[in-house]
């Protein structure tokens, strides 16, 4: 079993330990779980199922949260 | 006028002046215009977490979602599909079915896809979302998203960010007219007489970012936007007089010498 996977997360490549749960991820980051969402390969998952869902090599995962925003601002 | 509630899918709302929170320089300025405002519902944008820099703030912890209705858009969606990701994205990330559905047609003028946001909206609705559609000043239009189940319609005034006021009152009037769910006048206004405009001719709350935000001072243009607001709706409840070419006098000419 190989010990770090190959991940992106919010577009950036990442190594991650093995065996690391969205939850972990999350944790590790220092993102705290209740005010994000979590898009897993295009899949949004439920909050309470992140320690579920076990991070694969190439696993493609968009973390988001509420920002400043009223009407479409041009960035 | 504390019976005067704005009510909508019945979710009750004290406040008829909606702000957005964009554009502010820092979190502590945009809690500020927010209590200026008396404002008590907020919209937000969904964007990626900042994975790098996790020492900067996060907006929710300067708007309590306890004390405001935090109402998510879809800023910066140009597709039926993007629209809706970002719908299903901010329901998972909040606390509720609500989103302010936007779906634009075009970078320079901002305008809504009307036919995407129709179809965005009927998706959304069929999984349960409360959806509050930012639609364009064409009553046909705003006729079809409530006849799809919108609670709400959410028309322009002007291209957002413009600051040009109520450009066309008179289809204002006839969605007015014509939808029988609050009407929330949404993006173009500059300042406080457009606000107030809005409310006076029947308006049921006027939702606004860029007229506060960029004001040279925001939080002195969220106070006057409060007063705006509630001066319009008073005067609308009260009823204009009729507007006639003449004069009327007001003192009586019995008891002149």
């Amino acid at each position: 079993m190989q010990d770090a996977i190959h991940i992106h997360v919010n577009g950036e490549a990442r190594t991650w330990r093995n065996g690391a749960t969205v939850a972990d991820l999350l944790q590790d980051l220092g993102i705290r779980t209740e005010r994000v969402a979590v898009e897993l390969n295009l899949e949004i998952l439920d909050r309470a199922a992140f320690g579920q869902h076990r991070l694969k090599n190439g696993d493609r995962v968009e973390i988001l949260g509420f920002i400043g925003g009223g009407i479409s601002v041009k960035d | 006028m504390t019976d005067d509630r704005l009510v909508i899918a019945g979710r009750e709302f004290k406040s008829r002046l909606w702000i957005g929170t964009g554009k502010y320089k820092d979190f502590v300025e945009t809690q500020k215009a927010i209590e200026a405002s008396g404002a008590d519902v907020v919209t937000v944008a969904v964007r990626r977490v900042n994975i790098t820099d996790r020492s900067k703030d996060n907006l929710l912890d300067y708007i309590d979602p306890k004390k405001y209705t935090i109402l998510p858009n879809t800023a910066g969606c140009y597709t039926v599909e993007d629209a809706v990701r970002y719908s299903r994205l901010a329901r998972a990330a909040g606390v509720s079915d609500l989103v302010k559905l936007e779906v634009l047609g075009d970078e320079r003028t901002l305008f809504p896809d009307t036919a995407g946001l129709i179809e965005a909206a009927k998706i959304l609705i069929k999984e349960g979302f409360i959806v509050l559609p930012y639609t364009n000043d064409d009553p046909i239009v705003a006729k079809k998203l409530v006849d799809i189940g919108c609670p709400a319609v959410m028309p322009l005034a002007a291209p957002i960010g413009s600051g040009l006021g109520i450009r066309n009152p008179y289809n204002l009037k006839i969605i007015m007219e014509t939808v029988k769910v609050p009407i929330i006048v949404d993006a173009g206004v500059g300042t406080a007489s457009d606000a107030a405009l809005a409310m006076e001719y029947g308006a049921d709350a006027v939702l606004m970012n860029t007229a506060i935000a960029g004001a040279r001072d925001p939080l002195a243009m969220a106070e006057a936007m409060k007063y705006a607001v509630h001066a319009g709706r008073l005067a609308y409840k009260a009823g204009r007089i009729p507007r006639k070419l003449y004069a009327t006098a007001s003192s009586p000419i019995e008891g002149m010498l």
